[in-house]
This record gives C-alpha cells, structure tokens and sequence, in this order.
C-alpha cells in the first residue's frame, strides 16, 4: 500500500498550504455569497452548492491575514468531514503534491501567527516547502458549543 | 450473525404487529367469543415471537410467548374474555412498545424483563385466582420433591444459561436448603446461604425469587439452581456449617433428563424467575454498539414508479436542451416549459413519498380512549373519521403528543360524569369526535366532544385570581377571547386536578407545539353543548409560503402564514414608547423592528416619508418589520443553514432562489 498523502496546495498571502485530498468535496470559483448576520466575522456567509447551503469561511481573516481581495483565481475550497461542510475561501489553488510520511515535519513554530493547532506539519520537496493544514481542529473549533 | 441489517424491517413490522394486536385486543373486549378475531390475536402474538427470537431478543420472545399461551387457553376455552385479562394482555402490549422503544434507541431490548406480567398471565393460565394459585403450589409441595420443581420450572433461557454452562465444563445443581423452625432472620440466613454459593458458581435461579427471599416471603425453605465446577458433596458441608440450616438436599441436573429440547414450548408451570446469570450471549449482544433505527417512511410502490418516470422524462429534456444551439428558437422555449411542467409533476411526486396517512397518529387512539374510559369512569365513545388524510412524516412524528393531549382534555374536562349527562337529559355515554380533512393546503384536525362545554364566566373568574388579566380588560373581552385565554401558560380550569389531566401545563404547550409545526389552533365552544378544538397544520414543513423582502441590499424571506398585514406608514406615525418604536394601528400598539439594524444591513441614504412595514404575528404578541421593499410572494424550500451557524437564533433556514442566490428567512418568533 502506499503511504503517500496527497495534498491540495493553496495559497493565502503568498505562503503555501497544504489540504488533505481525502477531506476536499469540491472545489469551486468564487461566487455571490449571502451574509448572515450575527455569525462570526470570519464566516463570510452562505452559498449554494448544488441545492446545499454551506457557509464559507475566510481562511485569511481567520488567521489574522488582510481581509480577501477576490480575484479571477480566487476559489472557495468546500471541505466534507462526516457531518459537516463548509467552504474555505483562499487566493489561489496551485496543485496537488505528494509527500510520503518521512517527508512531513512537525514543526514548533510557524511564520503564521501562534495557531499552531490549526497545523498538522510541513511537508518537503526539493523545491518548496508547504504548510500542512490540520482541518479538523479547525472546523471542530467552529461548532456552535465552542464558542 | 450480524442482524443489525434487518433491525429496521423488525421495528417497523413490529410495530404494525403491536398495532394490530392492539385493534384486535380492543375488539375482542367488546366480542369476547368471537374466534376469528382471537385466532387472529395468537397468529399476531406467534408471528412477533417468531421475530423477537430471530433477532435474539429473548425477553421479549419470552414475554410474547407467555402472552400465547394465556391466549391459546382463551382459544381452548380453558379461561374467559374479561376485562381484567383485557387489562393484563394491554399491560403486556405496552410493555412490548417499551421493549421496541428500547430496541430503537439502543439497539437492544434492555434489562427490563415484566416478571411481574410473566407471573400475572400465569396465574390467570393456571386458575383464576391467586388463592387457588396458591393452594395449588402448596399441594403440589407435598407431592413433588422441591428440586425437581424448580427444575421443571427453568424457563427457556435459563435451560439455555444451563446448557452453555454444560459446554464450558460446568455442573448444575438445584439446592434445596431447609431452615430451623426457630430461625428468626430467615432472609439474613439465606443471604449467608446465596454469598456462600456464590462462591462456587453461578447462581441461576432461585425459588422464590431473590427479592421475596429478601422479604422474608417464604416458609423454612427455597430452591436454588447454580451452575458450578465443584462436587456436590462440597455444597452441602459448607452451608450444613451454616448455623440454623436444618438439612440440604441436592440434585444434580442432567441435560438428557432434566433439560427440555428449545423447540419445545415448555409447560405452562408456575414462574417465578429472576435471572442472574451473565452468562448470556443477550449481554455480549448489549455491549456491542449496536446502530440506532433511522426514520423510514414506507413508500408506496406506485409512488415511486411515478417519480421514476419525472426522472427520465427530466433526462429527455436535458438531451433536447442540449442540442439546442442546433435547432431553432422554439425549440427552446418548448423544452423549457416541458422542464417547468415536469419540476412541478417532479415535486409533487416527492411530496407524496414524503406523505403517511395520520391514522398512523389515530390507531392509538382507540386504546387510549378505552383506558381513560375505565380509569374516569365514564362512558365515552371515541369516533374517528379521515383517517386516510394524508400529512408530511415530520409532521405526524410531532403531532401525536398535542392530539392525546386534546383528547385527555376532552375526555377529563370536556365531558360530564355520567350521572351528570342523564340529570341533564343528555346520553350516558359521552362522545369524543376526531376528524381530520385536507382543506387546501392546509390539513384540518378536529377534537370534538358533546361535554360541558367552556365557560367563559370561570374563565374570566380564574384570569382574575391569576393575575393573566386586569378587570378593566376583562370587561372588554368578548367570550371568544376569555376562551382563548385557555392557551395562556398556567392556565387549567379544572376544579381538581387529576391523574389524567389538569397539572397547570396544558393548552399552552399544546399551542406552542402547534405553531412550532408553522400550524394554528383555535376553539369553538358551547356552554352545556360541547366544545370543539380545530387545529390547523401545513401539509408539509419543507415548502412554504414566504413573502421575499428587500432589505438593503439583500433579500429576506418571512413566513407567510406569521404575516398579519402589510402597511404604509408616514414616518410621522412612528411614536415612541419607553425608547422603543410603535405603531398604532387600528388601536393596538404595536412595536417596530428596523430590520437594517437587527440584520447589521446598512441603510439605504434616503430617508423614505413613508415606511413599509410587515406586520407579523405570533400568537398573541404582533410586531412590525420595517423593510425597504416587497418582492412578492413565493414558494421556498427551506433548507437548513448548517450546523456551523445554527446558533442565530433570528435565522430559521435558507432558500435558494430562481437565479441559484441564496436568501435566509427570517425566524419570526425570535425576532418578535
């Protein structure tokens, strides 16, 4: 079997991050997406997907970045773990790179604000370098009854 | 063997066996020689045995099988139909629901084993009296050597405890130990008896059962059956070293002879088991995590060939948009409309997959209404009509407990006693009406009953005490509104409170789990003639009616059913009262709610002269939502917002509109 992980490589603010194939339902282009009021101020809102209503998520505001400036690659990547779903909406969706177990670091301290739980690890290739996204502590933070 | 997989198809078939079990029970009462209808009763019983112990849940088989045989000896003329054999099969029926209750939360049938109704159907089984019962056992005594007694009354499950005991190299012995006449603390003495057994084995039963030991409800002597590697020889020398324990007598219990073959329906003996084995494959069964039962709805075949067919007819339509470009423009506007007739044909097809009969909600009904009639004593005839109106499954799931409650009312309150009726010239038996009818898209359910009736004077009398009204307004107050003071929280008329109903919470909750279904409820009485409670319900909760609004920028839909009236009010109307807006409309004060504010909407720059405000109601609070516009009134799809942002309360749903565009709706009650 092999152990390879693949991931998806996204960017916010010009540093790579790595997603998890397995936990990507989709990815999609930016659309209309509806506000709601009273949600947190990270959760841009709601979209459809495909006769679904998701909320959306900014992974910039939510990691304390400048707030979005939608582009032409900008996307909004729909995340699905068992029950829930919601989309991340980051700069641009680059590849998806392969790293085998060895090639993944856990790290102590990251460039990106002190929300070290939020990140699984780095992982290596000779070129580049890419921030492994832990996203179920992320969206496990999100439910109601940790706020 | 895995069952899990046909768990589902065991509750859903059990409970329409349950059902017509209890339709049948219910008839018999009333035509107690009837033979089909009791043949029809033991072919039910037999048939949920059968599944019952397919499934492994061996308690409820038992019960079931008890349950036969009280009725193959009604069948063989051995007992009479009466009431209180009536009582006794219902109280076994309820306990069965209980056991499936439990099956669909847990997955497994639970500990509860109704030894008490084992007992009560055997007793009816095997004389009609507890007396004779008794003298019965007490002659037998003297016959039959106490150990071979309770080895003949080894239930099923026991034998089967024995058996696996058998194959893990253990020996089974039946005990008999006798106690001095002069022993003052039996139950302490055989306490001393049970810990030292424990020591050597497994105690599988005991004769009497552990608690009326514990009692002290037995002469000089009980039986035991353990399960043990030791020898004989060693039991009897340690409980002989017992002080005040007279003589031991011991039976070793052989499969061959002692042990009856499973397949067998064993001997109605008499049965007081208590089982404290745990070797027990039904515990192995309670530790696995079993899944729960979800929700099915059973789907008419038809229904669904229907369905099948939109779904291809949808495809052939696609293909023709496909190839559009291709042809001409008539062509396309053709296709559309053929799309749009099918959407509709599709969504009413789904819609009546979504649907069950409410006589799933009303075959209760009959036996509930039996009940109170014994427990109120009164005469009361239940008669139900449209019981084929069709309901969404969400709807009927939650209606159930707002009908009894109407129904106990009607039965309790509503009706007089009956020495009350014939002083009054009225029949002595009192009747209970429910109706239900489709009446748009509405579906109507009327409690009737031809009772007292409500009196407005006691009404406003009791509003008073309570403190719900001022006399100012009292006097202002026309019957019809005294009356529907009635679904005020803390509001019970009923001069004593009983069993039945009439704790102080009542109406109130009724209504709110009325309107919580986006239904409504009113009243309709007659003093000395009766009263009539018509409650109204969506056909289903996933589609509404909404009115789509503009508030800056975006769109809102609210409830149309929640909206009173729609107004144009000049910004010179808009009062203040203790800092917050109102309007007075038709002499009632009602509060505005700027929507901008609430929903974080930036205004529009113009202030307008006029504002446009949607008058909502719920129950009896009104309140006005200043929008910036109207876009007119729609069909919507509610659709929940997640998990994630479940938490604003003031949103209820999303929709999706025409152009893909999500728009939330507006959760009236919190923001009034």
């Amino acid at each position: 079997m092999n152990e390879n992980k693949q991931y998806v490589v996204v960017v916010l603010d010009q540093e790579q991050f790595g997603i998890d194939i397995q936990q990507i339902e989709t990815i999609i282009r930016m659309r209309d997406i509806t506000r709601v009021p009273q949600a947190p101020f990270f959760i841009k809102g709601v979209v459809n997907l495909r006769g679904d209503i998701i909320p959306v998520m900014s992974l910039r505001l939510k990691f304390g970045l400048d707030s979005d400036e939608y582009s032409h690659n900008t996307r909004i990547v729909i995340i699905k773990t068992e029950e829930h779903c919601i989309g991340m909406i980051v700069d641009e969706v680059r590849e998806v790179v392969e790293f085998s177990q060895e090639s993944i670091e856990t790290i102590q301290r990251l460039a990106i604000g002190s929300e070290q739980k939020w990140i699984q690890g780095v992982g290596k290739t000779d070129q580049q370098i890419v921030t492994l996204l832990n996203i179920n502590t992320l969206m496990e933070e999100l439910l109601p009854n940790k706020e | 063997m895995d069952m899990s997989q046909y768990l589902e198809i065991f509750i859903e078939e059990s409970k329409e066996h349950l059902q017509s079990l209890n339709e049948c029970l219910l008839q018999l009462e009333n035509e107690p020689h009837n033979m089909e209808l009791l043949n029809e009763v033991f072919r039910v019983a037999h048939t949920l045995k059968g599944m019952a112990g397919t499934m492994g849940f061996t308690k409820m088989q038992t019960l079931t099988h008890d349950m036969e045989n009280a009725l193959s000896a009604i069948r063989n003329g051995k007992i009479q139909v009466d009431g209180n054999l009536i009582d006794l099969l219902f109280q076994c029926l309820d306990a069965l629901e209980n056991y499936i209750e439990e099956i669909i939360n847990t997955g497994s049938e639970g500990k509860e084993s109704y030894e008490i109704l084992i007992q009560k159907l055997n007793q009816f089984l095997s004389g009609d009296s507890q007396k004779e019962e008794e003298q019965k056992a007490s002659k037998e005594e003297q016959n039959v050597n106490k150990e071979e007694q309770a080895i003949l009354s080894l239930s099923e499950y026991e034998q089967n405890a024995i058996r696996t005991g058998f194959q893990q190299g253990y020996q089974a012995y039946a005990i008999t130990v006798y106690l001095n006449a002069s022993c003052v603390l039996k139950s302490a003495r055989a306490f001393i008896v049970f810990r030292t057994l424990e020591r050597y084995g497994e105690i599988i039963k005991s004769t009497p059962a552990v608690e009326d030991i514990e009692d002290e409800k037995f002469d000089l002597e009980f039986s035991v059956v353990i399960l043990s590697q030791e020898e004989k020889e060693k039991f009897t020398k340690d409980i002989l070293s017992i002080a005040e324990i007279v003589d031991v007598k011991i039976t070793e219990i052989r499969e061959e002879t002692h042990l009856k073959n499973p397949e067998q329906p064993k001997a109605s003996t008499q049965e007081n088991t208590q089982s404290l084995t745990k070797v027990d494959q039904n515990e192995e069964h309670e530790n696995r995590v079993k899944p729960r039962a979800g929700k099915t709805v059973r789907v008419d075949i038809e229904r669904l060939d229907t369905l099948m067919n939109l779904v291809s007819e949808l495809i052939i339509v696609k293909n023709s948009l496909e190839d559009v470009d291709r042809r001409a423009e008539q062509n396309f506007n053709e296709s559309i409309e053929y799309l749009e007739r099918i959407t509709t044909n599709l969504h009413d097809a789904v819609m009546k997959v979504r649907m069950v009969p409410v006589e799933r909600v009303f075959n209760r009904f009959p036996r509930m209404i039996r009940d109170l009639s014994r427990q109120l004593e009164k005469e009361i005839h239940l008669e139900m009509s449209g019981e084929e109106t069709e309901l969404d499954r969400t709807v009927i799931d939650e209606i159930g407990d707002p009908l009894i409650h109407l129904l106990r009312n009607a039965a309790d309150h509503g009706l007089e006693t009956t020495e009350d009726r014939i002083k009054k010239g009225k029949s002595a038996s009192g009747h209970v009406y429910l109706r239900a009818y489709q009446d748009g898209n509405n579906v109507v359910i009327e409690v009737e009953d031809d009772g007292r009736g409500i009196d407005a004077k006691i009404i406003k009398q009791k509003a008073l005490e309570k403190g719900v009204i001022t006399s100012e307004t009292a006097e202002n107050m026309s019957e019809q509104e005294l009356v529907e003071l009635l679904f005020q929280p803390s509001f019970s008329t009923a001069a004593t409170v009983t069993d039945v109903s009439g704790r102080g919470v009542g109406l109130d909750v009724v209504k709110t789990k009325i309107e919580a279904l986006g239904g409504d409820i009113e009243v309709k009485t007659k003093l000395g003639k009766g009263s009539k409670f018509i409650v109204r319900l969506p056909l289903t909760l996933a589609i509404i009616q909404a009115l789509m609004v503009q508030v800056g920028d975006e769109k809102y839909a609210i409830p149309l059913n929640t909206i009173q009236t729609i107004e144009d009010i000049p910004i010179s109307e808009i009062k203040s009262v203790q800092k917050q807006e109102v309007i007075v409309l038709r002499n009632t004060v009602i509060p505005i709610v700027r929507l901008h504010a609430i929903l974080d909407v930036p205004e529009k720059e113009k202030e307008k002269n006029t504002l446009t405000i949607v008058i909502v109601r719920k129950g009896e609070k009104q309140a006005g939502f200043v929008v910036d516009g109207l876009l007119g009134q729609q069909e919507i799809v509610i659709k929940s917002i997640g998990q994630y942002l479940s938490y604003i309360k003031m949103i209820a749903g999303a929709t999706i509109l025409g152009d893909g565009e999500v728009a939330l709706i507006l959760d009236v009650n919190t923001l009034v």
